[in-house]
């Protein structure tokens, strides 16, 4: 019916330069970041803040996934805790190792992303409780796995995409393999969501379910990819944090809400439907550049989380109002 | 219409309507089986029937809150931290002294009702996804509290630790508490305006707006029952372990497992349908839960696992049968 009045009212608009506010707030947060803290202008400055976020950034471009597909993973967390303690409980040391740990663990995160959407899918529990169900299990599986204090630490060879820097690389002198895994996965998430015929289902299935069935969609295996592809991202994060901050039993904790925060900070529509892969890593660099700016002012640790609850409900709050605006 | 088209949809409503019912049985005969089975008969006495069912006073009563939330077609994740807040301000306020006892206690309820319409307000008023409002009251809370205390503060003077630990005969206080508490909100609920009201939101807010209900009241009125619940429950506990700690919430896992058990107890997470008694019901089947593992003798780590498949297969045992795709 009115489908192609809609259409060109939309096009107009589409045609003006239209930023996403993230990239402004980023953009303002690096500059009060670096009127405050000099050297962070400094390669090393910004190469270690990359490097800081860019566990976060992967995590929540794969949460993106099944944010648009119209649930909510809340297991990433415990999945990244239980990277990090179940390679360091198999590797024993041995620097060889590596080489199937990772394999191993990305199997792992494949199988709980497929329990997690078939559960979702098939027996119909709302995602929120299921992946909590299974954030539950995980950290029990990992409590089990290491007797509860984790033994043994993880070999240079596992570390190496978290820890190791490149060093005298022309113009910015270090370049931390952390950031290169991030610009990888980065192009390959946003290749997946934007430039593919799944991506597009994807957002159907989140806009609209019914539609997109009768529109030919399989729902059920495009929900059940999005909470796979979340869960493998949540493996790389973990062995990009493991490398970068060794073995604890409480490491991924509070990922899970991190990566949904990014994601609506980058515009993302909780309950599905839209989202972007460069606005939600954009959104974790400036959760990033918040909690660098929060330490740089001397504020408490704990600061963060009333930071991050506040950040959480404004975004949407505003995401919301702005919607009603414009009338969607 | 003939008599197979109208029967079908009958049974299976009273299906739903009786599966809590089933589900408490199941739980109670594989607890007598697995006790008779082990030989533990002392386990079937009426002092462990009580021990079992006080050990889950905490989540009872959050519970009882958490259901008003569900049945408003929200839900509150807030609960745990809440909980913890109220424990150790409960605690913090009493420092021993048996004269702040009321005030304390004032305190406690106030700050929950003062959480509980902040969280109605962002949900109603700002349409906040109520997940996300919450979860991000959650954070401020933790947050703020942690800012404060690491570990166990204050302490509960011994006359308020009667509220856990007194009994009339076998009974226990608190267990005739919660249940006077599950009381009051069932005639809430069944007999008064406002518990029309939040049924009429919950099952379809659009038509209760248009009827005439103030339903941002009706929101906001739910979220500040289900904070003080969590804040009752609070207090509760701080009588309990005799100070509060600002992780004794979130260790609980009340948030999820308050969710759970009115689940279990047949209110559906869409709201509008459901009641009190159920999810009391869900409190007992999953204290009895608790019990077999602790008969049997799994191992605290596994319990856990367990614990989590269990929430998740408890909740598909109600939605599985759903034709709507779920979010």
């Amino acid at each position: 019916m009115t489908d192609q009045t809609a259409t060109t009212v939309q096009l107009p608009k589409r045609g003006l330069p239209k930023i996403n506010p993230v990239y402004v707030l980023l953009i303002a947060l690096v500059l009060a970041i670096i009127v405050m803290n000099p050297a962070f202008a400094e390669p090393t400055g910004y190469m270690n803040y990359l490097k800081r976020v860019a566990a976060l950034a992967i995590l929540s471009g794969g949460a993106l996934y099944v944010i648009v597909s119209g649930g909510f993973d809340l297991s990433v967390g415990s999945l990244m805790t239980l990277t990090v303690i179940g390679s360091s409980m198999l590797a024993s040391n041995d620097p060889n190792s590596t080489y199937w740990i990772i394999p191993l663990m990305l199997g792992i995160g494949a199988v709980v992303g497929l329990i997690n959407g078939l559960v979702v899918s098939y027996l119909k529990v709302p995602s929120l409780i299921a992946t909590l169900g299974m954030m539950i299990s995980l950290n029990g599986v990992a409590f089990m796995w290491s007797g509860g204090a984790p033994r043994g630490y993880l070999p240079d060879t596992f570390r190496f995409f978290g820890r190791y820097n490149i060093s005298d690389v022309p113009l910015i002198g270090i370049l931390p393999v952390a950031v290169i895994c991030l610009a990888v996965f980065g192009v390959i998430l946003w290749w997946g969501m934007h430039r593919t015929n799944y991506g597009r289902m994807l957002h159907a299935v989140g806009d609209n379910p019914q539609a997109a069935r009768l529109a030919g969609v399989p729902v059920k295996s495009v929900r059940i990819s999005a909470f796979v592809i979340s869960s493998l991202t949540a493996v790389l994060a973990g062995v990009i944090l493991g490398g970068r901050a060794g073995v604890s039993v409480d490491i991924g904790s509070g990922f899970e809400l991190q990566a949904i925060t990014a994601a609506v900070i980058g515009g993302a529509q909780l309950l599905g439907g839209r989202g972007s892969v460069p606005a939600t890593i954009a959104g974790a660099l400036a959760l990033e550049a918040i909690f660098t700016l929060l330490n740089l002012l001397g504020l408490a640790q704990p600061i963060r989380l009333v930071v991050q609850g506040l950040i959480l409900i404004g975004a949407v709050a505003f995401a919301t109002y702005q919607r009603k605006r414009v009338g969607r | 219409m003939t008599d197979t088209t109208l029967a079908a949809p009958k049974r299976r409503f009273r299906f739903d309507r009786n599966a809590s019912t089933i589900l408490l049985l199941a739980a109670i005969l594989i607890y007598v089986v697995l006790v008779v089975a082990l030989g533990q008969t002392r386990f079937l006495t009426l002092e462990n029937l009580i021990a079992i069912l006080t050990r889950s006073i905490t989540l009872g009563i959050t519970a009882i809150g958490q259901t008003f939330a569900i049945l408003v077609a929200s839900i509150d994740l807030s609960v745990a931290s809440v909980i913890s807040a109220a424990a150790v301000v409960t605690s913090v306020v009493m420092n021993g002294n048996p004269a702040m006892m009321l005030p304390a206690i004032a305190a406690v309820l106030v700050m929950g009702a003062v959480i509980g319409l902040i969280n109605g307000l962002v949900i109603a008023r700002l349409e906040v996804n109520p997940l996300i409002a919450t979860l991000g009251m959650s954070l401020i809370i933790q947050g703020i509290l942690s800012y404060f205390y690491n570990n166990f503060a204050g302490n509960v003077p011994a006359e308020f630790q009667v509220f856990a630990y007194g009994s009339i005969g076998v009974v226990p206080f608190s267990l005739i508490f919660m249940f006077a508490l599950a009381g009051l909100a069932w005639f809430l609920l069944r007999f008064t305006r406002f518990g029309s009201d939040i049924y009429s939101v919950g099952g379809n807010q659009d038509a209760a707006r248009l009827a005439g209900i103030k339903t941002t009241r009706v929101i906001v009125g739910a979220h500040i029952l289900c904070s003080l619940c969590a804040a009752i429950a609070g207090i509760y506990l701080a009588s309990r372990l005799r100070s509060g700690a600002p992780w004794i919430g979130a260790e609980g896992v009340y948030d999820l497992e308050s969710i759970a058990v009115v689940v279990i107890g047949g209110t559906v997470l869409a709201g509008g349908r459901g009641g009190i008694w159920g999810t009391m019901a869900g409190v007992i089947i999953f204290s009895l839960i608790d019990s077999i593992f602790n008969v049997a003798g799994v191992d605290a780590f596994v319990k856990q696992v367990l614990r989590g498949i269990i929430i998740v297969a408890a909740v598909a045992f109600y939605a599985a049968r759903s034709q709507r795709p779920v979010a």
